[in-house]
């Protein structure tokens, strides 16, 4: 997704004269192009993520459409007053893009993931967060957050393109059969494993599977409110801890809709339950959200069946 | 009216303002009170001035009080239930408040933004962001100060409110003088000392400062009184927190009114 962020932004570099890109001192042999292209409104503020937030935060109060680019953790964590304090409480365009959320960079450590990245930026004011699971949601999201000129967050990881059995929806997109028993929902590029064990084992023509690329979800879309008032069967799959991700927020707004699910199973991140580090195929395994663990799970909702 | 007979007149409004919302941080507010007199009515189209110790803000308040940005009904809702003058600045409520503080360190990284938005726009408008001493603690400072000297910011003034006091100690007591001067030198800012209570001279030094475009960012470090213009407020710690009874308050308008004559009737 890098590549095709960094090729996006060069590709709106004219259209947007406001466009302003900061790198807290990363895109050795990745981001050249824009830095070519850009020229002065191409900047490194260094290893330096608190200042780069604040005086992007100054930039836009000035006109600007801020980018700030790093790898997720340091621009989320490091410097999250600057993001609530200088950039959401005056609805400026600020827009962070994390690159490698989740379990990404594997073996890299613990440090350099992203796990509850979302949850700590969803619940900022005027905040949105943008989490593409395949390369061609990349785009939408990345139109929206430039037209939007609100702050937002965009959390790249591996992408594939979207597969053609999906149609594109307003929060992302979904696949849905006549016969649901059961309804997926998952983010970002996990969603690809999800698609594999629903192939293998032969539940495809069974299940209503829903992408949700934006967060907080703070509307259960009508589809997916649907899909579970039929199937009452919840699987929800997401790189991300629970507290504050898709999962709670799906079940949330299911339970304020009155929708009875008599069946719920989150597969989500746990951190590091056996205290031991990989790649992320590594971690996936780990907390369940490999193939062979999806299927797993998918298997305790048919079971009986 | 001239500045010097606002000095006396503005800090019997920051008093009166803190002793009905029955407020702290007046010795922060009368530290700083003569810069911003200097600052604020003398900014050129363009100019930002960021209030990054955002405690202060009852001063700021007054200025622009006496500015006529912020009307008396609304100064008079200060601290109070359904206002937007609260004890650190809030955002998006006045023109010259461009950003809202009160978490210390905030300012300086904002005004590099602002600063360097204008130099890529060619424009001769100045920034200017006042801190206290205390706050230079703050690791932003540092990281901001690296990036206004790499970036040539010579339209960005950083003022810093020298009072020597911080939350809980001298700036000696605590972890040193992160206001020093050979430190800011060191980093690459064109510095400058000056009293802080002295209106003409910063204001004539700012003016200075504003025409110097030599790529060197400037740190305008202003030796101030905390608590100046309050006897028994002056150089102390208390008046960082403190809140005036009815007796502080009759014992500090008389001490303003004696030590500022030309602002009495």
């Amino acid at each position: 997704m890098r590549k095709h962020f960094s090729n996006y932004i060069e590709n709106v570099a004219d259209k947007y004269d406001d466009l302003v890109f900061v790198t807290g001192d990363l895109g050795y042999n990745a981001l050249e192009n824009l830095r070519d292209k850009l020229g002065n409104r191409f900047i490194n503020a260094g290893v330096a993520e608190q200042n780069m937030i604040g005086m992007a935060a100054g930039m836009a109060y000035r006109g600007y459409r801020v980018v700030c680019y790093s790898i997720a953790p340091f621009v989320v964590y490091r410097c999250l007053e600057q993001m609530r304090n200088d950039v959401c409480f005056h609805e400026l365009p600020v827009f962070i893009a994390g690159n490698g959320g989740g379990y990404h960079y594997g073996a890299l450590g613990s440090s350099h993931h992203a796990l509850e990245d979302l949850a700590v930026l969803s619940g900022l004011p005027n905040m949105r967060c943008y989490v593409p699971a395949f390369l061609d949601d990349m785009n939408t999201c990345m139109d929206e957050m430039f037209e939007r000129r609100l702050p937002a967050y965009l959390r790249l990881g591996v992408g594939k393109p979207m597969p053609a059995s999906f149609t594109p929806t307003a929060y992302g997109a979904r696949r849905t059969v006549a016969n649901a028993q059961l309804t997926v929902v998952a983010q970002s590029p996990i969603i690809n494993n999800v698609l594999q064990a629903l192939q293998n084992d032969g539940l495809d023509g069974v299940t209503d599977v829903f992408v949700v690329n934006r967060m907080p979800l703070t509307d259960l879309p009508a589809d997916i409110a649907h899909s579970l008032s039929t199937c009452k069967r919840l699987l929800t799959v997401e790189e991300h801890v629970a507290v504050g991700g898709l999962g709670a927020s799906v079940a949330y707004q299911a339970a304020a809709l009155g929708i009875a699910v008599e069946k719920y199973v989150s597969v989500c991140a746990h951190g590091y339950p056996n205290g031991l580090y990989g790649n992320q195929s590594y971690h996936h395994e780990v907390n369940g959200m490999d193939i062979a663990g999806l299927s797993r799970t998918l298997h305790t909702f048919f079971e009986n069946a | 009216m001239e500045p010097e007979s606002l000095q006396g007149r503005l800090r019997s409004k920051i008093l009166e303002m803190n002793f009905k919302a029955k407020s702290g941080h007046i010795g922060s507010a009368l530290s700083c009170l003569d810069i911003m007199l200097s600052v604020l009515p003398d900014r050129a189209e363009g100019d930002t001035f960021i209030l990054s110790k955002g405690h202060a803000t009852s001063a700021l308040y007054a200025v622009l009080n006496a500015l006529g940005e912020i009307p008396d009904e609304v100064i008079d809702s200060f601290y109070k239930n359904g206002s937007v003058l609260t004890g650190h600045p809030a955002p998006l409520k006045f023109p010259s408040i461009p950003f809202a503080t009160g978490s210390l360190g905030h300012g300086f990284p904002i005004g590099n933004g602002i600063a360097l938005a204008d130099k890529i726009k060619g424009s001769t408008a100045m920034t200017c962001v006042l801190m206290s001493d205390g706050e230079t603690n703050e690791g932003t400072t540092w990281e901001a100060a690296h990036f206004a000297v790499a970036n040539k910011l010579d339209n960005l003034l950083v003022i810093i409110d020298k009072n020597r006091w911080q939350g809980f100690g001298s700036i000696g007591e605590v972890l040193g003088d992160t206001a020093a001067p050979q430190l800011w030198a060191a980093l690459g800012f064109e510095v400058n000392e000056v009293d802080g209570h002295d209106i003409a001279a910063i204001r004539t030094l700012k003016n200075e400062l504003r025409q110097r475009k030599n790529g060197i960012p400037k740190v305008l470090i202003a030796n101030t009184v905390k608590g100046k213009g309050v006897d028994f407020m002056e150089d102390t710690l208390d008046w960082h927190y403190l809140s005036m009874n009815d007796g502080h308050y009759e014992k500090a308008v008389a001490s303003v009114q004696t030590n500022y004559k030309s602002s009495q009737p």
